[in-house]
């Protein structure tokens, strides 16, 4: 995908991986398994319907959306948008603030 | 429960693969940093099945005190937005699908 507003590699699960390869040690392999493992607990637990608290990071949350009357685009026909659930991801504020680039701050 | 914690993801991640509680801890430490640090960087996330975040910023703009009604400069910032990935978005809504029949 594009990315628009910065030239800057994507981060992607491959480096993630090695972070994790270089923190635990041991194979490349388990490094696989357990970062497969964190994403799959937390999609099941999405899934199941459960907000997931990651503290320091941000929520995950699922919501309902109702369905709506929408419009083709292209065709301009009426049609209605069905009933779905989205996630919506809710920054934590040690997150805002350090993309800011602002010291950690203390909240309560 | 209806709600999904840090420890708790800890607890199952070293149950599950049958690793010490210390080890699923560093593992679980070691991603969020590594994302936290992506982000601080500016750089786009994406964990295929997912999702992706980005780095959306933000123009300063007048805004007002809801409760006093006084104007206020918003500086501008940065904030980070996620994106849904196709195979999560399929598994919520399958669900739905089904709890509907």
């Amino acid at each position: 995908m594009a990315n628009k507003q910065s030239e800057k590699p994507t981060f992607t699960k491959q480096e993630l991986i090695e972070r994790v390869h270089n923190a635990v040690g041991g194979k490349k392999k388990e490094a696989i398994l357990l970062v497969d493992t964190f994403f799959e607990m937390i999609k099941e637990s999405l899934a199941s319907g459960q907000t997931v608290k990651l503290s320091s990071f941000g929520i995950f949350e699922v919501r309902d959306k109702k369905a709506r009357p929408g419009r083709n685009p292209q065709t301009k026909e009426r049609i209605t948008i069905a009933p779905r659930r989205v996630v919506v991801f809710r920054p934590s504020q040690v997150l805002r603030d350090r993309i800011n680039g602002k010291k950690r701050r203390r909240r309560r | 429960m209806n709600r999904m914690t840090k420890s708790q993801i800890i607890e199952e991640l070293a149950t599950k693969l049958g690793i010490p509680k210390t080890k699923a801890t560093l593992v679980v430490n070691t991603i969020l940093d590594s994302m936290i640090e992506a982000l601080e960087d500016e750089r786009r996330i994406e964990i295929r099945g997912f999702g992706s975040i980005r780095i959306k910023h933000y123009d300063s703009y007048t805004g007002r005190n809801p409760s006093t009604g006084e104007k206020v400069k918003v500086p501008p910032k940065k904030l980070p937005v996620f994106k849904v990935g196709k195979m999560l978005r399929d598994m919520l809504n399958e669900r739905v699908r089904k709890s509907r029949k």
